[in-house]
């Protein structure tokens, strides 16, 4: 095996990446007290990965005899990414400080996981996919349990490490049936003998089986019973990157295996695609309702906005695939932000965390409370606001595929969830408070904030910023 | 040339203010509420600037604007003004400033909010009348909600926050479904033209018209639906109304100023802009239901206002009676009826807009609006008698005042309607006149009349001049429009001719492609009538 120049400055950001996440390693292995240096040197590193990903944008094709996918696709994925891990990175922390767990490994730990996220969106054959989802998710066990001392991580992590290993068993038994029946792991080697191979009952073995491991990855009902646990045990920083990046490169394994790998626009893909579609729409926005803990209901909103992408996997046409990516950029910021502003409220032993505290937060936090509305209305998917013209676009691919009940169901689902994102809208500016907020914000959290909210009335005003981006990808 | 942007001027002036009064701080409240209604008044003669230079002779869209906005769905910033939008426009233009100068005193928390949700509101409203792209309309139309969802859930009375999220989740639920049957109209525009599409997707309301007539009836029927269902919540025609007395008696004056004068109305512009144009067979097919809707809606309206203790519930109640008389009139689909339901939709802004604001006067004064605590009013508040008794004759409909020339056109037009083919509807709708003067003035006598029988209406003050000053330009509006109403009918006029002329052309197309007899427009109705 060789390794030509121009693979390596195609793969430059994930390896980039990883490099980064070994020289944070051993600064924490040198250092003492050096969670500053640390702080700084992943951001620094960060911005270097996104300029590479930009650099490298055009260079689609293929690298490493196929086995990785770059340019294109994968680089939108890896900027989502980074957007994500940066962010996340910025609110950590004070946050980290407060709950006095400000240890190195913390960063560390959230770069492997993204590095796994990168791998996931640069796959072309299912082992790199399995690599990937292994990586992230191992880094993503340990960094749900970094609150040794609480409970409530512990139990996080061992619930998100016992089901997650479950799940990745199923996609590994999938992945290992689907080399039985095509004799390869590659997607363009299925992709080519996929008419023979639907004949196969081991087949559509293999692909329910990977389908189930991705569903439990996405969080798609019924496979969403870790998720609230899981997020509201886990660091509310954490939370925030599991559910943005973690979510975004589940779904681009997602795509990248249904649309490249397997046939979309498949009936029967299409049809099992649609029901779990539509039942995580209902379930994950109908349980959300009687959520009191924001954590809780930010879980159940990650199941539901789960439903709306599964929708334009669904649909399996280039409008939903693009219309998946859009989402997927907008929910970034707009979780993100969300879970950074309860982030930065949170006060030690999970306090601050229910819609009863953020009573009157209008008045005492005006820009915060602001900027929480603005996430809230784009989450419930209001104009003009980034979130809108993710569920559009869905929603769209999804009446193109000729599957209107879904959008019918999608929409209705939106005035559902649009109570529920209201109703802490209503409580921090329609209640009066009882108790005043003391939590100093700092610039860092600050700064995350208002970048994602910037991002979000961006992405909605100008959707072409990032449409343009998709177009011609495939 | 100023005609070539001057309706994004009129669009997006408030957004003007709305930067200046961010940099206010919270206690320069003077200055917040002068730059508002600065604002506010400016953008109002922006529009009077657009409504003078408006050719009535021609029926098209005029200062018409187009930039591509979003390449992948095709979509781009359009908008335009005819006839029908231009009336509308001017009539939130005059009702804004009026509502921001009505609560000079009313609001003291939270001002600076107040203001910029007021003017984002009037971004929106406008928006909404202007839009000729479904896509931007629907981002104006669903945008629109939140500053309105604050005003009622920050400054309404008792029990807000029930009304503000009701109010809230009923349009949502409406416009959501709208939004599935826009996406589906665009994908049918999509598809290729032997099977009726364009060839290409869009959401440009001019070339969705040309398909329109094409489309298959089954199709038709849901769309219709889907944006129907949308519109009658916003209207509210009857049984979708439970939210309206709910919003309206909770919101702070202003809102219901507002949400009666303007927020409703874009419900019947929808109806009259998008369901019938573009789904004229469907439309056919639902009249019958929904003018007896519209009936039962005029008369239930009126009922239920009648036995209400509070004045500004029976106000809410009446509005309901009075957009049934709009439905009734768009869907009797000649041009006298949409004329007088467009002249109707600004009587009502108007009329209500203004019962509003004298209901709230009222209540600042008492701080209750049950209608046995006061009496004999009249004595000790003669200027807002004499205004009080101006508007419920106009809201009664008195000939010589705006409110007969709409609901007369309105009566004449479907008594005529070859769609309604009955006059049932129009003799069932003339008693709701009749039961309107009941209520208006049975409130009217016990609230003015008689002896002051509580000691606290003794004392009260009557009109200032900022309350004079809010209630006159709406007088002569009242006035001018009842006198002369040419120079408003005049200006819509070709553009309700054009309308009417078009839903009867694709009407007469599909039952061509459908080999049905063609219903007998030989002699257009709208010709031998005039």
């Amino acid at each position: 095996m060789d390794f030509s120049s121009p693979d390596l400055f195609s793969t430059s950001p994930i390896l980039a990446l990883t490099a980064l996440a070994l020289v944070v390693l051993f600064l924490k292995a040198l250092l003492k007290r050096g969670e500053d240096v640390i702080f700084g040197v992943t951001l620094i590193g960060i911005v270097i990965c996104i300029s590479l990903a930009v650099a490298t944008y055009g260079r689609a094709g293929t690298a490493f005899q196929g086995m990785i996918q770059v340019g294109g696709f994968t680089n939108f994925f890896y900027l989502v990414f980074m957007v994500a891990t940066g962010l996340t990175v910025l609110i950590s922390r004070s946050y980290l400080q407060r709950e006095e767990i400000n240890f190195g490994e913390y960063y560390c730990m959230l770069l492997f996981a993204a590095s796994g996220m990168m791998l996931i969106a640069a796959a072309q054959d299912l082992i790199i996919i399995f690599l990937g989802i292994e990586l992230m998710s191992i880094s993503l066990y340990v960094l749900a349990g970094f609150m040794r001392k609480r409970q409530k991580s512990n139990e996080s992590a061992l619930k998100y490490f016992l089901l997650g290993a479950f799940a990745t068993g199923f996609l590994l038994y999938g992945i290992a049936l689907l080399y039985g029946v095509s004799g390869s792991t590659r997607f363009v080697v299925i992709a080519e003998n996929f008419p023979a191979l639907t004949a196969d009952p081991v087949f559509w073995i293999g692909v329910g089986l990977v389908m189930v491991g991705f569903s439990f990855k996405v969080a798609a009902v019924p496979f969403h019973m870790w998720v609230p646990d899981v997020y509201e045990g886990a660091p509310t920083t954490v939370s925030a990157f599991m559910s943005t990046g973690g979510k975004a490169a589940a779904f681009s394994g997602f795509v990248l295996v249904f649309f490249h790998a397997f046939q979309v626009g498949n009936s029967k893909i299409t049809d099992v695609l649609a029901v779990l579609s539509a039942a995580t729409m209902i379930i994950g926005n109908v349980i959300a309702i009687s959520q009191q803990n924001l954590k809780r209901m930010l879980a159940y909103s990650s199941i539901a906005h789960a439903g709306y992408m599964l929708a334009g996997l669904a649909a399996g046409n280039g409008l939903g695939q693009t219309g998946i990516m859009y989402y997927l950029a907008a929910y970034t910021f707009m979780n993100v932000g969300s879970f950074g502003v309860l982030s930065v409220l949170e006060e030690q032993e999970e306090k601050n965390l229910t819609f009863d505290d953020y009573a009157g937060l209008g008045y005492k936090r005006p820009l915060i409370a602001a900027i929480m509305s603005i996430f809230m209305f784009s989450l419930s998917g209001i104009p003009p606001f980034a979130g809108f013209f993710g569920k559009y676009y869905v929603f769209a691919a999804a009446v193109k595929a000729n599957l209107t009940w879904l959008a019918v169901v999608g929409v209705l689902t939106s005035a559902i969830s649009a109570y529920y994102y209201l109703r802490l809208v209503v409580y921090m500016y329609f209640r009066e408070s009882e108790s005043a907020v003391t939590t100093e914000i700092s610039r860092p959290s600050l700064a995350a904030l208002v970048i994602s909210a910037i991002g979000v009335i961006g992405l909605g005003i100008l959707p072409s910023l990032v449409l343009d981006l998709t177009q011609g990808l495939f | 040339m100023l005609n070539s942007w001057v309706l994004s001027l009129v669009i997006f002036f408030p957004l003007v203010g709305v930067l200046f009064i961010l940099f206010l701080r919270q206690e320069q409240a003077r200055t917040i509420k002068i730059a508002g209604i600065a604002a506010s008044v400016i953008d109002f003669f922006l529009s009077a600037y657009l409504f003078w230079m408006f050719d009535p002779q021609k029926p098209n869209m005029q200062f018409v604007e187009r930039m591509r906005w979003i390449e992948g769905l095709n979509v781009s910033y359009f908008v335009g003004v005819d006839g029908i939008s231009l009336l509308l426009i001017v009539l939130t233009t005059l009702l804004t400033p009026i509502a921001l100068l009505s609560s000079w005193n009313a609001i003291t928390r939270r001002l600076k909010e107040y203001v910029l949700f007021m003017l984002l509101l009037e971004v929106g409203m406008v928006g909404v009348f202007s839009s000729l792209d479904l896509f931007l309309f629907y981002i104006f139309w669903e945008g629109m909600l939140i500053p309105m969802y604050f005003i009622i859930g920050i400054w309404g009375g008792e029990n807000r926050i029930y009304a503000a999220i009701k109010f809230f989740l009923f349009t949502l639920v409406g416009s959501l479904l709208m939004l599935v049957a826009i996406i589906w109209l665009a994908m049918y525009a999509s598809g290729p033209s032997a099977a009726g599409g364009l060839g290409r997707f869009t959401t440009d309301l001019l070339e969705l018209y040309r398909i329109a007539p094409v489309l298959p009836l089954g199709i038709q029927t849901w769309l219709f639906l889907g944006f129907a269902l949308s519109f009658a919540i916003k209207v509210p025609i009857f049984p979708f109304h439970t939210w309206l007395p709910d919003a309206h008696v909770e919101a702070p004056t202003a809102g219901s100023v507002i949400l009666a004068g303007v927020l409703l109305k874009m419900g019947t512009y929808g109806l009259l802009r998008f369901c019938l144009p573009l789904f004229p067979q469907a439309a056919v097919k639902f009249m019958p239901l929904i003018a007896i809707l519209a009936v039962i809606g005029i008369v239930y309206g009126a009922l239920v206002s009648m036995v209400q203790k509070d004045i500004k519930k029976l106000v809410a109640y009446s509005s309901v009676s009075h957009l049934g008389f709009v439905v009734l009139g768009i869907f009797a689909m000649n041009e006298e009826a949409i004329q007088g339901s467009l002249i109707q939709m600004v009587n009502h802004g108007l009329s209500t807009g203004a019962l509003f604001l004298i209901v709230g006067m009222i209540y600042e004064r008492r701080h209750t609006r049950e209608i046995t605590e006061f009496g004999g009013l009249c004595k000790v508040m003669p200027i807002l008698a004499t205004f009080f008794m101006i508007i419920s004759l106009s809201s009664i409909g008195l000939p010589g005042l705006n409110g007969f020339v709409g609901e007369f056109l309105i009566l004449l037009g479907s008594f005529q309607s070859r769609f309604l083919n009955t006059p049932t509807y129009a003799i069932l709708a003339a008693f709701g006149v009749v039961l309107s003067a009941v209520y208006l003035l049975w409130m009217y006598q016990r609230v003015m009349f008689g002896s002051i029988t509580k000691a606290e209406n003794q004392m009260l003050k009557d009109l200032s001049v900022r309350e004079i000053a809010v209630l006159v330009p709406i007088a002569a509006f009242v006035f001018w429009i009842g006198i002369y109403p040419s120079s408003f009918l005049g200006k819509s006029a070709a553009s309700t001719r054009v309308l009417v002329q078009q839903v009867e052309r694709e009407l007469g197309m599909r039952s061509q492609v459908a080999q049905k007899p063609t219903p007998p427009n030989g002699d257009s109705p709208t010709e031998n009538r005039k």
